[in-house]
């Protein structure tokens, strides 16, 4: 498999599987963020629209 | 010519015409950036050949260098664009200048962990107070200061002129940043990419490191993309274009 000889060898990284990945799962992280703030952002854009909305209705 | 030039500049500076424009350019980006990055993550986790000196806790590279590249680019991208914005006073630079700051804290804040998990088994200790390390901390504390000063103005103009003052202050880090390898005696290794010299990577560890670091780019500019394009909805929301765009949207929900 690629550079390791198998699939537990992937993932113990030698003795350095902890760091390589926590690493990967802060990166993960960072990306789901980035991925997610703007899709909340619109979500509260359009919900804030729509008070406003009905606000002026009545 | 010249008035090609700022008649073009004038179109680009509107935020209904950037906004209407760019619509295809968030999808195209974040599809290209998903590719190029799975692609240089499972190269580099998987397939590039263990390192002799560091092992395999040098496959963190692949998302530290990226990450570090694109907190210092896009904190230059901030100070441009605030220089732009005051002098020219474009309401749609200062739009994307602020934008930009969450993207590039997170960059600065990823840089910092994956640098710190990586020092562990390679230096013996995940934090020291020296010159690149802290500069680094300073990049993300400016980046935390940026946003704050624009949370902190009751009109947003004010946010705008504030943060790019302060941006364009803050520029003398990144030299800071970039020369403190050679400056001081620090942990942190000197730069692995030079202009002036062939990489000393090998050709298998080279091309997923290379296509991370493209990846990022496009990732980080298909992410600013999509917040400016909702900024522009918050900031021209009283306009009558931006009150038909968001009643599309309610009713599309």
């Amino acid at each position: 498999m690629g550079a390791f000889e198998s699939f537990s060898a992937f993932l113990a990284m030698g003795d350095h599987g902890v760091y390589v990945w926590s690493a990967y799962a802060v990166g993960a992280a960072v990306i789901a963020f980035n991925v997610v703030a703007p899709r909340l952002h619109r979500q509260r854009l359009i919900s804030d629209h729509k008070r406003r909305m009905r606000r002026e209705q009545r | 010519m010249w008035q090609a030039f700022v008649r073009w500049f004038h179109k680009w500076s509107s935020p209904k015409w950037f906004y209407t424009m760019s619509q295809p350019w968030s999808f195209w980006l974040g599809w290209a950036a998903t590719l190029i990055i799975a692609t240089a993550l499972v190269w580099g986790l998987l397939f590039a050949p263990v390192e002799r000196l560091q092992g395999n806790s040098y496959r963190i590279i692949f998302i530290h260098v990226p990450s570090a590249f694109l907190s210092q680019a896009i904190y230059a991208a901030i100070a441009v664009l605030g220089l732009v914005g005051l002098v020219w006073k474009m309401k749609l630079a200062f739009f994307v200048a602020k934008q930009c700051i969450p993207v590039g804290a997170s960059m600065a804040l990823l840089a910092l962990v994956t640098g710190a998990i990586w020092g562990k088994p390679t230096w013996g200790t995940w934090w020291e107070w020296d010159a690149r390390l802290t500069s680094m901390l300073v990049l993300l504390l400016l980046y935390l200061g940026l946003w704050a000063l624009h949370n902190a103005m009751e009109r947003p103009e004010s946010g705008d002129r504030a943060a790019a003052i302060l941006a364009l202050v803050g520029v003398v880090n990144l030299p800071i940043i970039k020369f403190s390898v050679e400056w001081w005696n620090t942990l942190h290794q000197p730069a692995t990419l030079k202009f002036t010299e062939a990489p000393p990577m090998h050709t298998s560890m080279l091309i997923p490191f290379l296509m991370a670091i493209l990846g990022f780019y496009l990732a980080s500019m298909a992410w600013v993309l999509m917040r400016t394009r909702l900024e522009i909805l918050q900031r021209e929301r009283k306009s009558r274009w931006v009150e038909d765009e968001l009643n599309r949207f309610s009713e599309g929900q």
